[in-house]
């Protein structure tokens, strides 16, 4: 058990430094420096600039500068509007961390719901609908989705203000987001639910008598959530790539509305911390997500 | 048993000792036609593939599936020579150029149009209608489905080739040779894909634009040829797994046992029984990857990481479709039902071939 945990850790850590590298070393590749576009700099305060920078060193140190700042949290200054990248990452990722987490919860809920019901409504109308249901919606990109919603709830039915400043509205969003997710979720825990209430313990807990509820909740439902835990890591992974395109979509001022607009305005120092941050974050979810599988399911290996 | 006079009957026979019965004419009466029939072979012998296929023939889901597919793809190879419009030039009426024919709606005609048909000329119509540069949009349509489907095809056969060589290698090697590579997969595996694309988009995006200029993969842009060279470096990953594991499975069976007990050589074995067996289960999954390409490839078309202008894809068209939203919804709504119905029969054809070839990959 330890020794997995450990393994897992370190195998955490080699990639977020694989990752460091490839972020790196791929911006360096870009030909022009990032002072080249100023027109007005002398010879003298470009020198300035790449010494005030480290950019004036060799491409091996300045990696090294770059890990030990980051290390110490500093993911170095926007190159368009000169901002702290940490500052904005700490103003912004709240608000995606906030969307994210309802999308994933939505997700799960209903998913788990969903697929019990079809899992004990077998062969009925109810579970074929869920089934056509979640079909279809594995089959929608999440910005079709959210494109969609956009266009029927606020422009056809006007039910929801399409920007708004002052507050923002969670409802739309989360349900583009979630809806694949939930889709999936809906079919893992149909399967893993079905073969639940196969099992032989279910069979002896209907025989001795316990209440049909009671077998649902602490038989099968109990059994038939662990293959649902391996799809949270996919799951998380999946919403945050999607929350770029949905936040950008719905105009939330997050993250990814952020990332995405670094990319349009090749602001690379931003696109480097953005996708650090980013990257960080996802490896250390999928971390923690097989460190509980472990944990839920000891027969579970690396491996 | 020891040599014996071969009339003379051995006292220790069991066989029966026909003589010591009387046997009739009537005993021996030809069969019935009813009785011969009963011999008759009914069915066809049949081999894997042609079972298969029968199975998958009766799944409703799958064929319809496959219609919608055949469909998509007779509409994008004829359409283009049938349709006289270009997906990247203005609509021209009797030769000039008709800038009237901004943003109509199906099967709309503009204003020169129409004083053109009532001298008696003859307009294609415009299917879907036409976008805010006056160019038709049933044809950037039709060439965004091309784009979408060959980026999705091209992409599964090499995530099929790479992931092929890599895991048989790793799976029938095995030892330090496997425990070496399987720890690089790992690594790659929990790469976050998405953003390693986007990164690698951007960065190659300015590298190479300079150095494609002239060269037929210019049309094709950059930012299609890094979502090539990211598949190829991170997606083949889940293949080689599957092929390393179905390698493992296949090699500790009873039967490869038996060929190699027997002497055949490994490239037999390979040959004969690994490639067979595992063939399927490759066929498969290259399927299933091919939705989630178009998916990949749609989504960096949206964030503006795809094609290069005036090229469409479906998730360019998408997107450029939000601008005029509320006056055209139509422009979101065709493509996005393109890309839901490909994806869509991709994943039940999918779904269909796992069930007729593969029942115990059913879950």
């Amino acid at each position: 058990m330890l020794r997995y945990i450990i393994k897992r850790v370190l195998l955490a850590i080699v990639t977020i430094f694989i990752i460091a590298a490839i972020t790196f070393f791929t911006m360096n590749a870009i030909p022009g420096g990032p002072f080249n576009s100023e027109k007005a700099t002398s010879e003298a305060v470009k020198k300035a600039l790449e010494e005030r920078y480290n950019l004036d060193k060799p491409v091996g140190e300045q990696f090294i500068i770059y890990i030990n700042n980051f290390l110490h949290g500093d993911l170095g200054v926007s190159l368009k509007t000169g901002r702290s990248i940490a500052t904005v990452i700490g103003e912004s990722f709240p608000i995606s961390a906030k969307l994210g987490g309802m999308a994933a919860l939505v997700a799960t809920i209903a998913g788990l719901i969903l697929g019990s019901i079809a899992a004990l409504k077998r062969n009925t109308v109810i579970d074929r609908l869920i089934v056509f249901i979640t079909t279809l919606f594995t089959a929608v990109p999440s910005f079709v989705l959210a494109t969609l919603l956009l266009y029927i709830f606020c422009i056809v039915l006007q039910w929801v203000p399409v920007f708004s400043a002052t507050e923002t509205h969670y409802a739309l969003p989360v349900i583009a987001l979630a809806l694949y997710p939930m889709a999936y979720i809906t079919r893992l825990t149909k399967t893993s639910m079905l073969d639940a209430l196969g099992q032989d313990y279910v069979r002896t807990a209907n025989a001795k008598g316990v209440a049909g509820w009671k077998v649902i909740f602490k038989h099968a439902l109990r059994n038939a959530v662990i293959p649902v835990i391996t799809y949270v890591g996919p799951m998380l992974a999946y919403i945050l790539t999607g929350s770029l395109v949905v936040e950008n979509i719905f105009t939330i001022g997050g993250l990814g509305s952020k990332f995405v607009s670094s990319i349009t305005n090749r602001d690379y120092t931003m696109i480097m911390g953005t996708t650090m941050f980013l990257a960080i974050l996802m490896v250390t979810l999928n971390l923690i997500t097989d460190i509980i599988y472990s944990i839920v399911d000891p027969r579970i290996k690396l491996d | 048993m020891q040599e014996q006079n071969t009339l003379k009957r051995n006292a220790l026979s069991a066989q029966i000792d026909l003589s010591k019965f009387n046997f009739e004419d009537s005993d021996f009466e030809k069969a019935t036609e009813e009785e011969k029939r009963q011999q008759d072979v009914m069915s066809e012998s049949t081999t894997f593939f042609k079972d298969g296929m029968k199975k998958l023939m009766k799944n409703p889901l799958a064929v319809a599936s496959m219609i919608v597919l055949v469909l998509i793809i007779g509409v994008i190879i004829v359409a283009p020579h049938v349709v006289p419009y270009s997906y990247s030039q203005i609509i021209s009426v009797n030769g000039k150029r008709d800038k009237t024919a901004k943003n109509l709606k199906p099967f709309e005609y503009s204003e020169n149009e129409l004083a053109y048909i009532e001298e008696g000329g003859t307009v294609f119509p415009h299917i879907m209608g036409t976008d805010a540069q006056c160019r038709d949009y049933f044809i950037r349509v039709v060439y965004g489905t091309r784009v979408s489907l060959v980026v999705g095809l091209f992409a599964s056969v090499l995530v099929l080739i790479i992931g092929l060589l890599y895991g048989s290698i790793s799976g029938y090697l095995g030892g330090k040779v496997d425990l070496i590579m399987q720890r690089i997969v790992d690594i790659i595996y929990s790469l976050p894909d998405m953003l390693v694309i986007i990164l690698l988009s951007v960065v190659l995006n300015e590298t190479l634009t300079s150095s494609l200029e002239g060269t037929a993969l210019q049309s094709l842009g950059v930012n299609m040829i890094s979502l090539f060279i990211v598949y190829g470096l991170l997606y083949w990953v889940g293949m080689s797994r599957l092929v390393r594991g179905q390698i493992l499975t296949i090699k500790n069976n009873e039967y490869v046992l038996a060929a190699k007990a027997t002497g055949a050589k490994s490239a037999r074995i390979i040959r004969r029984h690994i490639i067979p067996n595992c063939i399927s289960v490759i066929i498969i999954s290259t399927a299933l990857q091919i939705p989630s390409a178009i998916f990949t490839e749609s989504y960096l078309s949206f964030i503006g990481l795809g094609v290069q202008a005036p090229m469409p894809s479906l998730g360019s068209l998408a997107n450029s479709a939000r601008e005029g939203l509320q006056s055209y919804p139509y422009k979101l709504i065709f493509p996005a039902v393109v890309i839901c119905l490909i994806v869509l029969s991709l994943n039940l054809l999918g779904d269909g071939l796992r069930d007729a070839f593969d029942p115990k990959l059913k879950k």
